[in-house]
């Protein structure tokens, strides 16, 4: 059993979020070339390691975060709002 | 029957008799008895049959390593396979059967198998069957099923009931911050020494009574209570019969606790099991060890088993197992065994393996220094055993001794498998020739005989060091061992050249022979050697045979057993119910149920419900006699005749907000929502990122900022998640907020030709859906009669004149009650999902049997919804040459050759000629169109309809019904300009 500390809620059992995908990919303009939508939507690494993933919290906040996490040892090395906006405001204590 | 309950001694309590059922014959025991102790006072010997050769088995254990008294329990739904006799509490009433035996335990036709033991070596399945010609032909695998159907039903365990299971289980969440798992004298001192410095403590034990092995030790007994009774005060939450059969990451333990399964009438509130998830801040493990056996010939005999089992049956269950007893070991810990089986009355005969000890031999026990067994003899129970020496040139029969119970020790086994389950490395300790726990990581320290510690004292205080390594304080235990005299590993005992059945796995019928077998096929990984022989995959995964197993690959290959290493422990430690995992989640229960506000509303017209999604949506409304398939023909054609009502509540609504959610919208949507007006709602499409139609619904612009979305009842859940993603994960520039409302509003669709006049008597103001005031596509902002709030779109999804209607869901049943009013006075009808599916089958319009995710835009005719004057999500993927092919198959309607006739939906759409293969397309609905007055349907055809004119295509459907001929028509089957609808 993961447990994501949710930046909103605090430490929660992985059963309250579902997983995104890939935290690392930068998805293109909507009008960029197909090639890079193909290398976005498409190629993924499969890392043994630390990995950037994104999930949400769907049964809580439903805040999506940025998570660090080692896919050999599950460990979760960070765990951040996906949204900037939000991200100053949790560390602003606003 | 040589083994007999003594007159006193031992935990039983002699006052409370209890009787019960082995294979229909009453018997008696005393409570504290286990089933297993209870056959044995009873002389019971032969309590199963092996799992390939049908050899008569009888107890070998008194733990949950028992590889012999396999039984079931119960009988009807309640019959429970593969209990292990020796964890089973005794209760009155309790029913037993032997398994995997015809007629019975005793006379087993299956023991034929026995006779052509060479045959069903490792890998038999396999050489044997899988080499036949069919096989080799690549025809054969239904005949190869065929065989292994055979081969299941004479090799195998007990037989599950095929009845539902009529008890209920729990599912418990706990938190603490030290777990301890077992309760012997290690795991009691660790409980202790955590909570009485105020430490939040669980202490699981999995047998019914606290102690471990202090349990088989009459002396010990004050310290035992005193050890319990500090505990509890301590304030340690005790559990006994609940087993951690997992640790998982961050400190998470899987426990099943039996609740009922020792009670002859459980309390009905009771449940039979409760399944734990623990969430610890530190675990100590101290479950202790399990003794080995050797592998020599007929070492599965009843009658003989583990000199730890020949104790616990003496002092804790007050059976002396044998009057000639022969104690086989290798190493200290039988000694005491022996001299206390002696001091009891038996006659006793010590072999030790080891040539000279300077252990003290126990009186009236004769020592036989220097001897191994060789093999045990006595077809369906040990009568003597025959003895080897070793030499230099490897083991010579030395004589043999009469005996009705062989006890052996071959060493004992940490239980490391916990650790094992969070990826800690088994190392070899080859002073104690076993495995114990290496490094980890993780807040998780052994103790006690788990950590290879043999001696009482010592494993307290590794008890106490563990406590304290768990609440951080640093600790050192003591070292493991604690014998006077080396152990002599011994794993093997043969004649060379001579293949006994020395077995290594009894529970799965692996012998050394096997082990050897699968060496010479060239299995060199102890991982492929486990599954070539399946040794260690029974239900006891390994635990008695795993260590002789290695030992005999290591000889094998010449190395030695570290080099061979050992395969991991996976969960569970000891079988789990399906029915614990399952726990509530089980007939209405195993998903959640949503109602619409409505929903009673319609059950009190006559609605019969079905599921879409979590929803309970109306299905159809039957009248006095009707058929489902009377009812939706009539409701759909009612609607096209006058009016029909129906609730559409469940469809998904997210209110879209904020000065970019126009912006927003038009990123979103493949059609254009920039420059929709205020007052007017757009039908528009979704796509994924890959170019595949995600969902579609409208979307109705209620202010500059303030839109209402509305999506499939199926599809809101996803819709809603992904709107969320791309707002806060790429888009976060955007300043927009979305708001699920789908429970807040109860909605109702009013189709037909008078649905202006039905919802207009229900206005406060009629006019503001007249054809001016509310075109279509328009929406209003209005209020019902009595003042509700309403908000209405013209909207159609049966392609007749219609409306949605919504108010806020408390006021739902006021607003059904108003509108059938006027309905039922214009003579129209309440419609369902049935009917709701022929109307728009008719007119061509996709729902999610159509948009299944592997459909562009294009496929699904709806080509013109896509923009090419604006970029949006999925626009550049769906633009790929392969999602352009004309080819690819696309929306088509459907009609048989033969109006007559109906067809399936799901069937495939094949050429005449075509036999095999894929198909041309497939169909997604069908309904029986009242409009047309035949079977319709609506699904792909590569190539579109265009593609098929005056063709026939098959509907195949083999499964279910021969194939029907059909013709392809356009998707718009019914009103293709849509007249009826714009009027």
């Amino acid at each position: 059993m993961i447990r994501i500390s949710c930046p909103f809620c605090g430490p929660r059992d992985h059963a309250e979020f579902s997983y995104g995908g890939d935290g690392s990919i930068e998805y293109p303009a909507l009008d960029a070339p197909v090639q890079d939508w193909h290398d976005a939507v498409f190629l993924r690494e499969n890392i043994c390691g630390l990995q950037l993933e994104t999930w949400q919290h769907v049964h809580g906040c439903r805040m999506w975060i940025k998570v660090e996490r080692d896919t050999m040892t599950h460990e979760i090395r960070s765990v951040a709002p996906a949204h900037p906006g939000l991200a100053a405001a949790l560390e602003s204590g606003q | 029957m040589t083994a007999r309950r003594l007159d006193r001694g031992g935990r039983i309590d002699r006052s409370k008799p209890l009787s019960f059922h082995w294979d229909g014959k009453a018997l008696q025991g005393y409570a504290g008895d286990t089933l297993a102790s209870a056959l044995m006072a009873n002389g019971e010997r032969v309590l199963g049959r092996s799992f390939k050769y049908h050899r008569p088995r009888g107890i070998m254990s008194a733990g949950v390593e028992e590889s012999g008294a396999i039984v079931t329990v119960g009988s009807g739904a309640r019959a429970e396979p593969n209990v292990k006799a020796t964890m089973q509490e005794l209760f009155q009433g309790l029913e037993a059967q032997g398994q995997n035996a015809w007629p019975n335990v005793r006379f087993d036709a299956g023991a034929v198998n026995g006779l052509f033991g060479r045959f069903f070596s490792a890998g038999f399945y396999y050489k044997t069957f899988m080499g036949l010609p069919p096989f080799e032909w690549g025809q054969g695998t239904g005949l190869w099923m065929k065989y292994e159907a055979l081969i299941r039903k004479a090799a195998g365990m007990g037989a599950a009931s095929r009845e539902a299971d009529p008890d209920c289980y729990d599912h418990v969440h706990a938190y603490c911050d030290v777990l301890v798992v077992g309760a012997g004298p290690a795991g009691l001192r660790a409980a202790l020494t955590a909570a009485e410095v105020g430490r939040d403590v669980i202490l699981a034990e999995q047998d019914f009574e606290l102690g471990g092995d202090l349990l088989n030790d009459p002396s010990a007994e004050p310290d035992r209570l005193a050890l319990i009774e500090a505990v509890g005060r301590a304030g340690v939450r005790v559990m006994p019969r609940t087993t951690v059969f997992g640790l998982y990451d961050n400190g998470t333990a899987g426990m099943v606790e039996r609740v009922a399964d020792h009670l002859a009438e459980p309390a009905p509130y009771l449940p039979r099991q409760r399944f734990w998830t623990v969430r610890a801040g530190a675990t100590v493990l101290a479950a202790g060890a399990l003794e080995r056996s050797i592998a020599f010939g007929g070492n599965d005999r009843p009658g003989v088993m583990t000199a730890a089992a020949g104790r616990a049956y003496l002092n804790r269950f007050g059976v002396l197992p044998g009057q000639r007893v022969v104690v086989a070991t290798c190493n200290d810990s039988a000694y005491r065994t022996a001299g206390e089986l002696a001091a009891a009355g038996a006659e006793v005969v010590l072999a030790d393996a080891r040539q000279r000890t300077s252990l003290d031999v126990p009186s009236g026990v004769r020592l036989r220094g220097g001897l191994a067994p060789l093999e045990a003899k006595g077809r369906s129970g040990v009568k003597s055993v025959q003895f080897a020496r070793r030499t230099e040139s490897g083991w010579q029969a030395a004589g043999s001794e009469y005996c009705d119970l062989l006890l052996v020790s071959g060493g004992w086994s940490p239980v490391v498998n916990l650790a094992s389950h969070r990826g800690v490395k088994p190392e070899w300790n080859a002073e104690l020739a076993c495995f114990l726990g290496g490094d980890c990581a993780e807040p998780l320290f052994m103790a006690g005989a788990a950590a290879g510690i043999w001696d009482r004292g010592a494993c307290e205080a590794s008890g106490e060091a563990a406590a304290k390594r768990a609440m951080g304080i640093e600790a050192a235990g003591p070292a493991p061992g604690g014998w006077g005299a080396p152990i002599a590993p011994l794993y093997e005992v043969r004649l060379s050249g001579s293949k006994p059945k020395a077995f290594v796995d009894p529970q799965h019928d692996v012998t050394g022979e096997d082990v050897r077998l699968a060496h010479q096929e060239g299995f060199v990984s102890v991982e492929h050697l486990k599954r070539y022989t399946t040794l260690g995959m029974a239900t006891d995964q390994g635990k008695m045979g795993n260590v002789v197993g290695l030992a005999l690959m290591a000889e094998a290959l010449g190395k030695e057993i570290p080099a061979v290493g050992t395969t991991r422990f996976r969960p569970p430690y000891t079988p789990v119910a399906i029915g614990a995992l399952a726990g509530r989640n089980v007939h209405g229960h195993f998903k959640a149920l949503r109602r619409t506000p409505l929903h009673d509303w319609n059950l009190r017209h006559g609605a019969t419900m079905t599921d879409a999604g979590l929803w309970h949506r109306p299905w159809y409304f039957a009248k006095d006699g009707e058929t489902i398939a009377e009812a939706y023909v009539r409701e759909a054609a009612t609607v096209r005749e006058t009016l029909g009502i129906c609730d559409v509540s469940s469809l998904g609504k997210i209110a879209v907000q904020g000065p970019d959610a126009a912006e927003f919208l038009n990123r979103v949507y493949t059609n254009g929502f920039a420059k929709l007006a205020v007052g007017k709602a757009r039908y528009g499409i979704m796509l994924r990122d890959d170019g595949m139609v995600m969902d579609d619904g409208t979307t109705w612009r209620l202010a500059e900022d303030d839109f209402l979305m509305t999506t499939t009842t199926t599809g809101a859940g996803k819709v809603m998640v992904w709107l969320e993603e791309l707002l806060q994960t790429r888009w976060p520039e955007l300043r927009v907020h979305l708001t699920s409302v789908s429970d807040q509003w109860a909605g109702v669709s009013i189709a037909g030709p008078k649905s202006r006049k039905a919802l207009a008597a229900c206005l406060a103001d009629p006019a503001a859906v007249s054809a001016q005031a509310l075109p279509f596509m328009g929406v209003a902002r209005t209020q019902l009669q009595d003042g509700t709030e309403a908000l209405i779109a013209r909207i159609s999804f049966s392609g007749e004149l219609a409306y949605e209607l919504y108010v806020p869901a408390g006021h739902g049943e006021a607003m059904m009650n108003q509108l059938w009013g006027e309905t039922s006075r214009l003579g129209g009808c309440l419609y369902g999902l049935e009917a709701l599916g022929t109307l728009r089958i008719e007119k061509g319009h996709v729902t999610g049997a159509e948009l299944d995710g592997r459909v562009t835009i294009l496929d699904a005719g709806l080509g013109k919804m896509a923009s090419a004057k604006k970029p949006y999500i999925g626009k550049v993927l769906q633009d790929r040459p392969e999602l352009q092919r004309a080819d690819r198959p696309q929306l088509a309607g459907i009609f048989p050759k033969d109006r007559s006739q109906t067809f399936n939906g799901g069937a495939l759409l094949c050429r005449p000629d075509e036999g095999e293969g894929f198909g041309e397309g497939w169909v997604t609905a069908v309904t029986h169109s009242p409009a047309l007055g035949h079977w319709i349907g609506l699904g792909y055809v590569a190539g579109g309809h265009e593609a098929w004119t005056g063709r026939t295509l098959m509907a195949s459907d083999p499964v279910r019904g021969g194939p029907v001929e059909v013709e392809v028509v356009s998707p718009h089957m019914f009103d293709p300009e849509g007249e009826r609808m714009h009027g």
